[in-house]
């Protein structure tokens, strides 16, 4: 079939013409777009912790009452009634280990600082931020983590302080994201670095594979691999346990927990959906934005594509009836159905065509717009492949049913009056 | 005429049905999407004291050591404590007051209710006059009862009701952190949306239950919330622990009741911190801001990006609805060009047509618009089941209501003009000859 009568036939409709390419390439730029945020958010929200999360939940409470933590004697006090805490929660039946620790991955509260291979210096050249936790021997299992290089933390490593102090961090583990960039040679176990300008060396004694910081923001997105693990417990009014239960039992831990710390000591504040929280939970809120955002673009999406199709439709049936006569006398000339269908096909596909071509740069450019005012990366090239394939599709799909129902028309409308 | 018009109209689009519905149903789902994400970008980028804001002002100084200092850098976002006091004691502005935010266990006296946490506002007196916080009951602590440590505190309404049965509870005991308070005022529902005089402890549909006096805080060391940054070997301070002079972790609000006021208080920022060099406390040149409450919203970026990014996704969309709707009523207008024909030649003006054409094309703005505003309202409905700090806050009010319409009604005359005009353009002779 030769190009030249289709082509003639667009010219009669310029406008209509130009408005359903129109259409086709704001809708290819708009989803290709929306769908790679959305991409980027499920990458986002599927990284993994570095822990392992099954079984795991975070007990976070407050002693009302309890002494400062500004005089030595108050913080021995704090450490007395932390000790108590943990040994009634290692003592439970459903419970497999417990560390004290001053935050997890995906909580969004963290103590950041930074490190350095020198003495007393700080932040910038180069430095990396860290975010610390502060836990004591039981980190390694109750986390999940994996050694990769070095030993754990032991009984003789934990240390104590009240919350404000600088203590001295004599050892260190951290992750294999930190020392790679700390140590890039390798080797980093037996090392030394400094902590937050400290003249103090900490000799890093091991290094786990992965473990995420606390901060989802995207203030923590520059180092969110770079945690340091510290062998202290820190002393204040308020105090948090990362529990690991025996396998399938975190349910009827975490009901065990309230009773079983009340009954160390009633004088504090431990209320039932915030307190004693899986960490199944804290991950679904720390993520509940970008899920939501995927979910809602994803229906944008979707509601798109469907007006688009829709109205090609719609905007191909009014062709078909307005071309009856001309289609009827084709087929009294000897054209086949098969010849009309395809007619209409090969239209749908000259119009889409230059709908993609146009929706292509348009695409690029709201990447590019997008990318100064939000945090976004350049849209790789997949997207917009993929995009432009599905756009042409859904238009061969669309074009099919008016396009079948042209090729029914019968030849003998050629004798009717339109 | 108008009434035969839209007679015609009416029939036109009964002839369609399934174009009509799909015209109508693109308008709609445009206009509800974008209109859904405009109310949420327009509650979100809100005045928090409509009237009032333009007067207030938030001082910002620079008491960061020589270390990482980059031109053009912006001060630390608060102040310390030992800034935010000279600030305040010099009283240089119309009201000024200091503050920060925490949370305190309350113990109430019926055994019936456990010990709970609320949120605290620790602030010196001039907040209330400042913010123009509305009093129900009583009214808030002096100055001088508040440099002397008093032990008075001013309740929300809902902590009130919760605790007092929403009787005047002025001059009755709370205790809170061992310590017994005595309650001097009761404000009426106030919350300022964003939270502007503190984005850290949350930005939107957040409120404190009990105020207290900031020097009665510092001397009970009550627990802190909220963001303090340190420099150098300063120490953050956690729990009950106040963190050192070399960190920031109050917010220091002004009224200044004239632009005049305002610039010489930039002035006196300047002069400030000059006089803070001198005395050694301060290493770098003065450099300070004064911003007003909208430009401090502007500053903190406090509307979400995911919303704007939204807002601009469902304005995409409706874009995309009206490319759509113009090309269907394209189509529909030239198809009827015969019977467009006989009525020119029957003598009907072209701007008769056009107009006749328009209305049609109104109709369906219209009906869209009605459409759009109810989707509008689930789409708000589906903004409040989500649990995102602001979501309670997504309602259709008045002025959003009405661009609904105007938008819908717009929008689609807009989108008839071009088919309407091409459809006028028929030669009537053609049309008649060509049957």
């Amino acid at each position: 079939m030769t190009m030249h009568p289709i082509l003639a036939a667009l010219r009669k409709h310029k406008a209509g013409v130009v408005l359903i390419s129109l259409q086709i390439a704001l809708t290819l730029a708009i989803v290709c777009n929306a769908v790679f945020i959305i991409g980027q958010r499920v990458e986002r929200v599927n990284r993994p912790t570095g822990l392992d999360e099954n079984d795991l939940f975070l007990v976070t409470q407050q002693w009302v009452g309890a002494p400062s933590g500004d005089d030595p004697a108050g913080v021995e006090k704090l450490d007395v009634m932390q000790r108590e805490d943990l040994a009634a929660l290692r003592n439970l039946p459903d419970v497999a280990s417990v560390a004290p620790s001053n935050s997890v991955p995906l909580l969004n509260s963290s103590w950041t600082g930074s490190l350095s291979l020198k003495p007393a210096d700080t932040l910038g050249k180069g430095n990396p931020r860290t975010a610390y936790y502060f836990t004591d021997e039981q980190a390694m299992t109750t986390l999940g983590l994996h050694l990769v290089a070095g030993r754990a933390f032991n009984a003789g490593d934990v240390q104590h302080q009240g919350a404000r102090d600088q203590r001295d961090r004599p050892v260190v583990i951290v992750t294999q994201a930190l020392a790679d960039k700390l140590f890039p040679q390798g080797n980093a176990v037996g090392k030394v670095i400094y902590s937050d300008g400290s003249a103090a060396p900490s000799t890093i004694i091991g290094v786990v594979a992965r473990l995420q910081i606390p901060s989802t923001g995207s203030f923590g997105n520059d180092f969110a691999w770079y945690s340091t693990l510290v062998p202290t417990r820190l002393d204040a009014s308020f105090a948090r346990y990362v529990v690991r239960a025996k396998p399938g039992r975190r349910d009827a831990a975490m009901h065990a927990v309230p009773a079983a710390l009340y009954a160390v000591n009633p004088m504090r504040v431990l209320d039932d959906d915030e307190s004693v929280k899986s960490f199944a939970d804290i991950r679904a809120s720390a993520y509940r934005a970008d899920v939501g955002m995927a979910i809602l673009m994803g229906v944008v999406c979707l509601i798109l594509l469907c007006v688009t199709a829709a109205g090609i439709v719609g905007l191909t049936s009014f062709w078909v009836g307005q071309r009856h006569r001309q289609i009827g006398v084709r087929r009294a000339l000897g054209a086949r159905k098969i010849d009309i269908l395809h007619y209409f096909q090969i239209e749908n596909l000259l119009i889409a065509g230059g709908g993609v071509v146009l929706g292509v740069l348009l695409a690029v450019g709201l990447n590019t717009w997008l990318m100064t005012h939000y945090e976004m990366t350049r849209i790789p090239l997949l997207y917009v492949v993929t995009g432009v394939l599905a756009m042409l599709a859904i238009g061969q799909a669309a074009v099919f049913v008016p396009a079948r129902r042209a090729s029914n028309v019968p030849p003998v409308e050629a004798t009717r009056a339109a | 005429m108008f009434t035969y018009y839209l007679d015609l109209a009416l029939r036109s689009l009964r002839r369609n049905k399934a174009l009509t519905a799909l015209m109508v149903l693109a308008i709609a789902l445009g206009i509800g999407a974008s209109m859904t994400t405009l109310t949420v970008l327009h509650v979100l980028s809100g005045d928090p004291l409509p009237g009032k804001s333009a007067q207030l002002y938030y001082p910002q100084v620079d008491p960061q050591d020589i270390k990482g200092m980059l031109p053009n850098k912006e001060p630390p976002d608060q102040v310390t404590l030992i800034d935010g006091l000279n600030l305040l004691h010099a009283g240089r502005a119309d009201h000024q007051a200091l503050m920060s935010g925490g949370s305190v266990p309350v113990q109430p006296e019926q055994s019936s209710l456990d010990p709970f946490y609320v949120e605290a506002r620790y602030t010196t007196a001039d907040f209330f006059a400042m913010f123009d916080a509305p009093f129900l009951y009583g009214h808030n602590w002096t100055d001088a009862e508040g440099e002397a440590k008093a032990r008075e505190v001013v309740i929300a309404k809902s902590l009130n009701d919760k605790l007092f049965a929403g009787a005047n509870s002025v001059g009755r005991t709370l205790r809170m952190a061992g310590t017994s308070f005595r309650v001097v005022g009761v404000l009426d529902s106030w919350q300022p949306n964003p939270h502007f005089y503190d984005l850290n402890t949350g930005s939107y549909a957040y409120g404190e239950q009990v105020f207290l006096p900031l020097q009665t805080m510092l001397e009970l060391r009550l627990d802190r919330n909220g963001s303090t940054d340190c420099w150098g070997n300063g120490g953050g301070g956690v729990g009950s622990i106040l963190p050192s002079d070399s960190c920031v972790w109050l917010q220091f609000w002004t009224q200044l009741d004239s632009p005049a006021k305002a610039a010489a208080y930039k002035e006196f920022l300047v002069h400030y911190s000059q006089d803070q060099k001198a005395l050694g406390r301060f290493q770098r040149a003065p450099n300070v801001r004064l911003r007003s409450v909208m430009q401090w919203l502007d500053y903190q970026m406090v509307v979400p990006d995911d919303v704007r990014l939204q807002n601009g996704l469902a304005f995409g969309f409706l874009l995309v609805c009206l490319v759509n709707t113009v090309g269907l009523m394209l189509a529909k207008f030239m198809r009827r060009a015969a019977e467009l024909g006989v009525r020119r030649a029957l003598g009907a003006s072209r701007r008769a047509l056009f107009a006749q054409l328009l209305i049609e094309s109104g109709v369906v703005g219209l009906v869209g618009g009605i459409g759009g505003l109810l989707l509008a309202m689930f789409g708000l409905w589906l903004v409040r089941q989500r649990p995102s700090d602001y979501a309670v806050l997504a309602h259709l009010d008045l002025s959003m209501l009405f661009t609904t319409f105007v938008l819908a009604v717009c929008a689609t005359l807009l989108a008839g003009l071009l088919p309407a005009w091409r459809a006028c353009q028929i030669a009537p002779a053609l049309q008649l000859k060509s049957n």
